[in-house]
């Protein structure tokens, strides 16, 4: 084929003439009066919580035939800039080579509400497929005006526009001539169909991968600004706590330091992060503390504040009744909390670690008094946040600091700083009754959770008229979203009733389930994950256990086999294997939805076996990584995960739902080793008494 | 104790000016813009720091600049050869044995140890050498098949 054929030259007006009457549906704007237009209708960038209609704010073609995409999502380590770039590249189409997507920048990108609740496989790529189908319509109807042929002849390949009958085609580039499309995104532009993905629904590996393994990549903590110095917050002896005085004298003097105080907000900013740990050291405060509810008193305390209609009495004919606890965890995502903040005269720049970049711009205006359109908010790729990185504290402190000194500063909270300021996944206390006939159909249901949330609370079988309540309570410590939400402590408190309740019927604890369940997503994923794990098909050596579960979390169906290993010399529980069946829908890029199933397992069995918050009196007791054990290499079962894809269904996110089956799963794997039931997370936080 | 004012880093004498002692971590990313490396702690506890002082990892948080004199340092980004990657580079990419990735110089840093002094590891001596070195995403799988995908690769990581 012949790669280019000149096209004629024609400018706006040639274009508008060809499609003059009525039938002017895109042209070309120079580039200042495309900016006034966008400006006006609030278009990239801009404020207005909406997404934009014009397909400029998502995409752009540049005369060389790069395609930059704009997205306010952001990068943590779920490989979306790998998925987003896959759909793009799939519907255009074009080289994955020629796309680069501009993520989480407030300037540049399309306001969105944040990274959370595994939302941006099945909303925002939709979103970008759409505007790829749109963009790519546009780039038809500009070679058919170009070369005035049909546009039902022309073809859309590989970043070019192809007339296959006079073995013409020509670059995506060289047709826009890098100006921009101006028509809005469309909802009628054909999609391609999962079935016919040749891009997306492939393994590619991480996009920019090359610039992590080299460390090229600059996360928020990496960035430096000229001139900038380095901040650091004095914090309060405890929670709640007042200043009394400070003598900051010593700080005040040390060369290269500069101490800050702004009421309760005391730092101090240096030269170096060496001479700013040295000067908070040398400050000294008095703090006056008032008494807090400690862990020993959590769960009483939590009953007692609870919200709503008294607590429920469960139903009396209930045959089992049972309660189940789970401890708060921290995120502690291996990047702290960090940010480089910068002002230009009234204008304020701040590169940070964030899961919702346009809500810490919100943040920034309110704690700064200063309007929105005055803060760019540039969020890198970011080391990780698990629902723990919705906030923007880092980000308000380096500002304030950098206001302060005139200069710009960084901030990077310490790992104790980050177990103890940052918020926590809730800790809550959750209810089960029910009742079950003999051959194992459950006829009554009741779950009450107290404050650790609604997500997952509805159990995804059939069981008649279930009753579930959530009841907010009053925390001690400030809590927040942790990847699936309340999700894990209602699945973990449900999977572990369900077993207790076959069990006591005598029960195969997969068969009771499975004449509780009719979905067919459902019974497809335990059938698998049982087979591959050959569930009750060898017989159990002495001191293993094997348990599972099943859930459903965010248009997501697991199923989760694990076996445990007991050592009851010294009562060390391992997990020695994992099989996760995982379905939600149409697969991505089944190389990250497996890694993604993968690392919330690990993850999931650090909240499982030991991690936990512990608390005292408005203080945390250990907020270290020798004190918070997470997991290691040495805790890692073999991992076996199964993807079911449909094809025909739509994407769900899965960057949260596969934790939750794993600490039921271990849960029940340990009774069947030992008939010791455990009922709270963390599970053995000091090893099993057998 | 007098400043460090020369540091031997991925083949170069680099100049600096730095109090003695402060960590090697802030100094080879404030001063020589080598922010390859990472903090995750800055107790010792999670190895996103760590980078090799003679062919030996180290714990650049926990190490004063004073305390390496002559010796020589390499970071992540002195293990590309002539624009070639590093074989546990390339194995890392080949695995994608990474996530968020914030842990990954760490894990390549100190894999690369590994496969210098044993370049055919068992698993147990992988989960053994490898086990000061936290993935929060959990990504520990990968990276044990990184390493030995690396081992088979180059023969025993020998480039
Ligand atoms: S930063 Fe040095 S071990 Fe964590
Ligand atoms: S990939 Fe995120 S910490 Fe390892």
């Amino acid at each position: 084929m012949k790669t280019t054929s000149a096209i004629a030259p024609w400018n706006r007006r040639r274009f508008l003439q060809t499609f003059g009457g009525g039938l002017a549906v895109l042209w070309f704007l120079d580039d200042a009066h495309a900016q006034a237009e966008s400006g006006r209708r609030g278009g990239r960038g801009g404020g207005g919580q909406r997404r934009p209609p014009e397909l400029a704010a998502w995409l752009q073609i540049a005369a060389d035939g790069t395609v930059t995409i704009f997205t306010g999502k952001a990068e943590c380590g779920q490989n979306i800039r790998t998925s987003l770039t896959q759909v793009v590249a799939e519907e255009l189409p074009a080289p994955l080579a020629a796309i680069k997507l501009v993520m989480g920048d407030t300037a540049l990108t399309p306001w969105d509400a944040g990274t959370f609740g595994s939302r941006t496989t099945p909303d925002m790529a939709p979103q970008l497929r759409k505007v790829a189908a749109t963009a790519r319509e546009a780039l038809v109807d500009l070679a058919a005006a170009a070369w005035q042929v049909d546009r039902v002849s022309l073809l859309a390949a590989d970043g070019k526009i192809v007339h296959a009958a006079s073995h013409r085609s020509v670059g995506f580039g060289e047709l826009t001539k890098g100006e921009k499309l101006l028509v809005n995104v469309s909802d009628s532009a054909p999609t391609k169909p999962a079935t016919a993905w040749k891009i997306a629904g492939t393994s590619l590996l991480k996009i920019n991968g090359r610039d992590f393994v080299t460390g090229a990549h600059a996360y928020a903590s990496d960035i430096a600004r000229p001139g900038m110095w380095h901040g650091r917050v004095l914090r309060p002896a405890a929670f709640e706590a007042t200043l009394v005085a400070l003598d900051a004298s010593a700080a005040a003097a040390m060369p290269g330091v500069k101490v800050v105080h702004e009421g309760n907000f005391i730092a101090v900013v240096a030269l170096t992060e060496h001479l700013a740990a040295q000067a908070i050291a040398a400050l000294r405060a008095e703090w006056k503390t008032t008494p807090q509810i400690s862990e020993r008193e959590l769960f009483a305390h939590l009953r007692a504040t609870a919200r709503g209609a008294p607590p429920v009495t469960v139903e009396s004919a209930a045959t089992l009744r049972q309660t189940y606890t789970v401890a708060y965890i921290a995120h502690t995502p291996l990047e702290p909390r960090a940010a480089v903040a910068e002002w230009q005269g009234d204008a304020l720049t701040v590169w940070t670690g964030s899961q919702r970049p346009f809500g810490v711009r919100t943040e920034l205006a309110a704690a700064l008094h200063v309007s929105e359109e005055k803060i760019r908010v540039i969020v890198p790729d970011t080391g990780s946040g698990y629902g723990g990185k919705h906030t923007g504290e880092a980000a308000v402190e380096a500002a304030r600091l950098a206001r302060a000194v005139g200069r710009p500063v960084k901030l990077v909270w310490t790992r104790e700083e980050e177990f103890t300021w940052a918020y926590v996944r809730p800790a809550g206390v959750i209810d089960l009754a029910s009742t079950a006939t003999a051959d194992g159909l459950v006829t009554a249901w009741e779950h009450h959770n107290y404050n650790s949330g609604s997500a997952g609370l509805r159990a995804p079988y059939e069981f008649p008229g279930q009753r579930t309540e959530y009841h907010p309570a009053r925390s001690p410590l400030k809590q927040g979203s942790y990847r699936a939400l309340a999700a894990t402590a209602n699945h973990f408190a449900r999977e572990t009733h369900l077993d207790e309740q076959a069990r006591a019927l005598r029960l195969d604890p997969l068969e009771f389930r499975l004449k509780n369940l009719r979905e067919s997503r459902a019974r497809a994923v335990l059938a698998a994950a049982a087979k591959r794990f050959g569930w009750n098909q060898t017989p159990r050596a002495p001191d293993r256990g094997c348990g599972l579960a099943y859930g459903l979390d965010k248009g997501g169906h697991l199923a989760t086999f694990a076996e445990v290993a007991i050592d009851r010399a010294t009562g060390k529980v391992s997990v020695v294997r994992v099989v996760q069946a995982f379905e939600c829908g149409a697969v991505l890029n089944p190389a990250h939805l497996k890694n993604q199933n993968e690392g919330a397992i690990v993850q999931g069995l650090g909240a499982a076996l030991f991690e936990a918050v512990r608390f005292e009196n408005g203080r945390i007791l250990n907020p270290h990584f020798a004190g918070y054990r997470v997991p290691r290499f040495s805790d890692t079962p073999v991992i076996d995960v199964l993807l079911l894809n449909r094809p025909d269904l739509p994407s769900a996110g899965a960057g949260e739902a596969p934790i939750i089956g794993i600490a039921p799963a271990v849960g029940n794997a340990i009774f069947d080793a030992t008939g010791v039931r455990l009922r709270s997370l963390p599970l053995v936080p000091n090893g099993l008494k057998v | 104790m007098s400043n460090v004012t020369l540091l031997h880093v991925n083949g170069s004498a680099r100049a600096c000016d730095a109090d003695a002692a402060r960590p090697l971590l802030s100094v080879l990313r404030d001063d020589l813009a080598l922010t390859g490396t990472k903090f995750g702690c800055g107790e010792g506890q999670c190895g996103a720091c760590t980078v090799l002082v003679d062919g030996v990892p180290v714990r650049s948080c926990l190490t004063p600049c004073g305390s390496i004199g002559p010796q020589k340092i390499t970071t992540i980004e002195g293990l590309a050869r002539d624009g070639h990657l590093h074989a546990l580079q390339e194995a890392f990419l080949a695995n994608g044995a990474m996530q968020c990735a914030y842990c990954t110089s760490g894990m390549i840093m100190s894999g690369v140890a590994l496969l210098a002094k044993n370049p055919h590891p068992s698993d147990e001596e992988i989960v053994r050498f490898m086990d000061g070195n936290i993935c929060r995403c959990g990504v520990y799988q990968r990276i044990l098949a990184a390493i030995k995908h690396a081992a088979a690769a180059t023969n025993g990581g020998a480039k």
